[in-house]
């Protein structure tokens, strides 16, 4: 498994890896924590020219608080995500969700933003970013630009993000105080979601005041689960609620069939999996393993 | 000189920790893929991406050319020389056994198949060189499904040999005379008992041991030197003088420290001698390592078997019969011993059991799917699997407890040596110790209270109980047991001694580890039948130069073969070291006595050491008349029978019925593997055999598409569990030592995985049994037993609303136990 031969940049600034980018062309590909783009390249399924590698642009690596919202930089670790007080308090969502990333060794090496430009379906990243109303800025040679990240993902492996852009940081609008889970059914542990649901709930006075339920890996993109969302709202958080508007999960999905799993196990398990992420993100007691 | 310090303590039975481990762990060893040599070229080879087509052009000219390339070479460069790949057990004199082709010659019949091979000065630009070459692949109709593949008229693998049918092998006991006529019983039991047929699938795994295969070829020195990641270097030297007309004297081979094989490397492979020939081409030393996709999908797989399993019972659950009928996937060529894996469990499937009529009938057939071969147990745990599931299933129709039928069936401690419907004699065993033991660890009462309550009250949470009293024959083997099954070789081991001057003792063994731990054990052993410290015993391997004579590592045999003939070789040197002790005591030899490395006259305090014996001989002043100036000692050990290890595996597994989903909460085994020459060495492999077999029971399939393409081709699709995925296992021993060899030793090399394959989907088809659930096909994923649940409560359904269940099998008959026979 050795890559095809490539030119290698590691540049200092993200004016320097654009500028690197443009001259690359097409055929120019960027290098955050390499944990998905590294197996592509040995297996020979892409051979870019050039590989812009990112790990230098201390810039993009951090967390800040921006009064109503927090800015994660792209090149921080899924480790360093987890560790951080500031997410733990305002996007709790990111935090449990990264904790079923993978392994150790490779949430020290990949990258949040990595994750989110990469784009794979089965991906855990990608439903708490739309739940969480997130905003993707990007930065090209014309300047920067912000997309939601409802309007992100565009299909398998495709983004917003062009070949020429790099994305530098993710916004997330605090969710302070609200509760939230991410229920990952997959089949051995280290592994990429089967399906997954990222739930995150405002509750006031014991009823549902908002409530966000987005689906991982029922079709080509993240899927909010709208119909979920609607039946829960204004709703009193109980068991009896909660099963009702998990039997929206599957509506308007597509998910694929693969070894794993079948289309209509995966709707199956959509439904079952809401119920579970739902009830654990308001805080019920959640039945079956 | 060094001091020898004299061992204050036995060792055989001290856990200690292995010698080994430090440079495997740290990699800092001799791994092949280590090994670089000057002017050496790197190989990378072209594979098939079709499953059966016929080769027409191959354009590498655009490859020869590339930067860095020395050569390249396809089937049609080697043809005349390659032969073709060996295969060792021909089972039926009748047997089909087509060409093997290292490299394609005519025709692909697998995809991952070799057609083409680079070497160049970086294994970067043989990679890169592979793009270059363009071949013209004719598609031919591939060939998946064993039932299909043995129907009239289907499409042929091997069109030339008329047939996909490799060979059919038959036991009958009433045609050997060790039993009655299974016929008759099924008939009987039709009458006045129980009959219960079930069909089991044992799907195609890849062994995934960790090193990947490796192999290097210096053709530069007076003898042909061969390094490759194998466990049979000294089979590999044979069989490459035999494929390749090259004098046997001429070539050496040497397996240098080896990262794991489980079977993976019980092989004769074709880049073994892709590389040998294009060295010996290009007169330049070359390596081939490959990556793990490779590995996935060219190096040999195992099990793939479909088993009719019919048992039959009287209605207080003795079992009267046992019918056994197999088709086995040989892949697309017969490997080294592809044929003989099966047959290997033919002896197995009576497993503990007093079965009075037994008959079994494999057939072997061919497929475009890579080769099948051995995979840790052979032919052991597809057997130990059928019987132990279908024991659970007659207890269902009987209404027994699982264990209780077992245990009136199993054959008695007191009964023993026991000569079984299947010709062989257990020597020893104590199936109601390790089973009481297991039962008291494992809480066994208070499980199934637990699962009454929790089925009472509708858990989505299912809890559920697996045995497996299981046994099997390891030790291979007896020669002439190996010669009555025609296999090609006998299943002897060497090992001799050499005594150093200053005490220290070199051991040199035939057993070729692969991570077993033989250079701990082994000291162990020496240590304490020649009373020198267990660091002053160095154990040599793997070289055919060093280590001349050895039928290597496989079959749970390097202790109960191998390790025998170290204490045989010991014994040796004791007997010639008593000759010259005597003389150096001024005493009759019958005056000594010896005990672990010191003889002493008896009745007084004069004595000396083997140590002081050895440097004594070293110097040869003074040796008694017509002695030798020399202690150094060989054996060959040929055992008179297999060890017959044994043990009580007992798991429980929680389903999710919502999501389908297995945990298994709590898995205990009580193995009876003889004497322990280190526990933690035993307890390792346990650990490791535990895990592969539970890995076949939930999680790894090889998978192919409609095309013939393996579609689980990374360890991203092929899912090898890790130890998160994997309980806290709780083990234990009783130690019944084995009859049949000085040490009282059994194997232990396989007992895990043998045992613990139907311990786990026993208990996930018990968890959920009372749903309707009769089967669950393995791996049981999660979309399997969710399958499984629902077909079940269909059925249900269906029968509620008056509907007859016409499925074969158990069915609901199955739940209800008292109507429970058809
Ligand atoms: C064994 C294994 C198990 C895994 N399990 C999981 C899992 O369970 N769940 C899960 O979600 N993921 C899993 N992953 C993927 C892991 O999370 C990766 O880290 C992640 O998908 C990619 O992040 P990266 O930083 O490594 O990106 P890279 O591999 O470096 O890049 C991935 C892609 O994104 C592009 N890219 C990276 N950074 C930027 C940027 N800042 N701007 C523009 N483009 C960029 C690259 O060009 C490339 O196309 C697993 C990976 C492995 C190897």
């Amino acid at each position: 498994m050795i890559p095809a031969s490539f030119d290698y940049v590691a540049p200092s600034s993200v004016e320097e890896a654009l500028q690197a980018l443009a001259q690359g062309g097409e055929e120019a590909k960027v290098l955050g924590g390499g944990q998905s783009l590294l197996p592509v390249l040995r297996m020979r399924l892409a051979a870019p020219t050039t590989v812009v590698d990112l790990r230098k642009l201390t810039e993009l690596r951090g967390v800040r608080d921006e009064g109503d919202a927090i800015v994660i930089g792209s090149m921080t670790t899924h480790h360093d995500v987890t560790r951080d007080p500031l997410v733990a308090e305002h996007a709790e969502l990111v935090v449990k969700t990264i904790r079923t990333v993978a392994d150790p060794q490779i949430r020290h090496r990949g990258t949040f933003g990595g994750s989110l430009v990469h784009a794979d379906p089965a991906g855990d990243l990608l439903a708490p970013a739309v739940a969480l109303g997130a905003e993707m800025v990007i930065a090209g040679s014309s300047g920067r630009r912000t997309v939601p990240a409802s309007e992100f993902f565009l299909d398998f492996f495709t983004t917003a993000v062009a070949p020429d852009e790099i994305l530098v940081e993710v916004r997330i609008p605090k969710h302070t105080g609200w509760g939230s889970h991410y229920e990952k059914f997959n089949r051995v542990a280290q592994a990429w979601s089967i399906v997954a649901v990222a739930a995150a709930v405002r509750s006031e006075g014991g009823s549902i005041a908002e409530a966000r339920v987005v689906l991982t890996n029922m079709g080509s993109t993240p899927i909010r689960a709208t119909g979920v969302e609607q039946a829960l709202v204004g709703q009193p958080a109980s068991d009896e609620v909660i099963r009702a508007a998990a039997q929206h999960a599957a509506e308007g999905t597509s998910p694929m069939t693969d070894g794993n799993a079948d289309g209509d196990y995966r709707e199956h398990l959509a439904r079952v999996l809401t119920g579970r992420a739902v009830a654990a993100a308001a805080g019920l007691a959640v039945q079956g393993g | 000189m060094t001091a020898t310090a004299q061992p204050s303590a036995n060792e055989l039975g001290r856990s200690r920790k292995r010698k080994e481990d430090a440079r495997l762990i740290s990699g800092r060893t001799r791994w092949t893929d280590n090994i670089s040599l000057p002017g050496m070229v790197h190989l990378a080879v072209l594979r098939s991406p079709v499953a059966h087509a016929t080769i027409g052009s191959i354009e590498v000219e655009a490859a020869k050319q590339a930067p860095g390339v020395a050569a390249v070479f396809t089937g049609r460069d080697f043809a005349d020389e390659q032969g073709s790949l060996p295969c060792a057990w021909p089972i039926s004199s009748d047997m089909v056994a087509p060409q093997a082709p290292s490299l394609a010659v005519d025709r692909v019949n697998f995809a991952g198949e070799a057609v083409a091979v680079v070497a160049a000065r970086s294994a970067a630009e043989a990679h890169d060189a592979l793009e270059l070459i363009e071949v013209d692949f004719d598609d031919l109709p591939v060939v998946l499904d064993m039932e299909a593949a043995l129907a009239d008229g289907a499409d042929l693998v091997h069109p030339e040999q008329g047939t996909n049918r490799n060979a059919l092998w038959v036991f009958d006991s009433a045609e050997v005379g060790t039993g009655g006529d299974v016929e008759d019983a099924i008939r009987d039991a039709s009458d006045n008992g129980v009959v219960v047929r079930r069909r089991f699938r044992q799907q195609r795994l890849v062994p995934a041991f960790m090193e990947p295969r490796s192999v290097v070829m210096d053709p530069t020195g007076e003898q042909l030197t061969l390094w490759s990641a194998t466990q049979v270097p000294h089979i590999l030297r044979v069989m490459i003088a035999m494929t390749l007309g090259v004098p046997e004297h001429k070539v050496r081979v040497i397996a240098p420290d080896v990262g794991g094989g489980f079977g993976g490397k019980l092989q004769v492979t074709p880049e073994e001698i892709i590389t040998f020939l294009v060295a010996q081409r290009l007169g330049k030393p070359a390596k081939w390592t490959e990556s793990r996709s490779e590995s996935l999908v060219s190096g040999h797989h195992g099990r793939d078997q479909i088993q009719d399993i019919t048992i039959c019972a009287s209605r207080d659950g003795t079992v009267t019969g046992l019918k056994v009928e197999l088709m086995a996937d040989m892949g697309a060529y017969l490997r080294l011993v592809s044929p003989g894996i099966p047959i290997l469990g033919a002896f197995m499937y009576n497993a503990i059991y007093k079965i009075p009529a037994y008959h079994f009938a494999c057939t072997n057939v061919f497929t475009t799917k890579t080769p099948t071969d051995a995979y840790r147990g052979a032919g052991r745990p597809e057997a130990t699997f059928a019987i132990e599931r279908i024991m659970d299933e007659l207890a269902v129709e009987l209404g027994m407890e699982p264990l209780e039928l077992r245990e009136r069936n199993w054959i008695k401690h007191e009964e023993f040596p026991f000569t079984t419907v299947s010709t062989l004699t257990y020597d020893s065993g104590n199936y109601e110790a390790a089973t009481a033991r297991a039962k008291e660890l494992f809480g066994y009462d208070g499980l199934r209270a637990e699962q009454r309550r929790r089925r009472e009250a509708g858990d989505p949470v299912q809890l559920g109980i697996g045995i497996s009293t299981f046994t099997e024959m390891c030790g291979l083997a007896p020669s002439r047991v190996l010669g009555s099954l025609s296999y090609a070789a006998g299943g002897w081991e060497h090992a001799s001694i050499r005594m150093l001057p200053t005490g220290k003792v070199e051991v040199v063994t035939g057993s070729s580890p692969h991570g077993q731990g033989h250079e701990t054990a082994w000291s162990q052993i020496v240590s304490d039948q020649l009373g020198v410290g267990f660091d002053d015993v160095e154990v040599l391997h793997g070289d055919t130069q060093s280590s001349h004579k050895g039928m290597d590592s496989y079959g749970s045999r390097s202790l109960t073969v191998g390790g025998i003939a170290v204490v045989k070789a010991a014994e040796k040197v004791v007997d010639k070291a008593r000759k010259v002790a005597a003389h150096m005591l001024e005493a009759s030899e019958d005056d000594l006595e010896y005990d672990r490395g010191r003889f002493t006259v008896r009745g007084t305090d004069k004595g000396t050491t083997v140590a002081d014996v050895a440097l004594a001989v070293f110097a040869a002043h003074d040796l008694p008349d017509g002695v030798e100036a020399s202690l150094d000692s060989d054996a060959t050990f040929d055992p008179e029978n297999f060890s017959f290890p044994h043990g009580t595996h007992l798991c429980a597994t929680e389903v999710d019925t919502e999501t389908g989903h297995v945990t298994i909460r709590s898995y205990v085994c009580v193995d009876d593997v003889g004497t322990v020459v280190n526990p933690l060495i035993v307890e390792g492999q346990i650990h490791g055999g535990l895990a592969q077999g539970i890995a076949q029971a939930l999680f790894e399939e090889a998978v192919y598409d409609e095309a013939g393409t393996l579609i689980t081709g990374t360890l991203a699709d092929y899912l090898v569990p890790s130890a998160v995925d994997l309980p806290n296992f709780v083990t234990d021993r009783t130690e019944t030592p084995s009859t049949t060899n000085p040490l009282g030793v059994k194997g232990v090399g396989e007992a895990g995985t043998i045992a613990s394959t139907p311990a786990v989907v026993n208990a996930v088809i018990d968890s959920v049994r009372h749903l309707g659930v009769r089967d669950v096909e393995m791996p049981c994923s999660p979309q399997t037993v969710w399958r499984a649940i629902n077909a079940a409560q269909g059925r249900a359904k269906s029968v509620s609303e008056g509907y007859t269940d016409t499925a074969a099998g158990g069915g609901l008959g199955s739940v209800d136990a008292s109507g429970g026979a058809r």
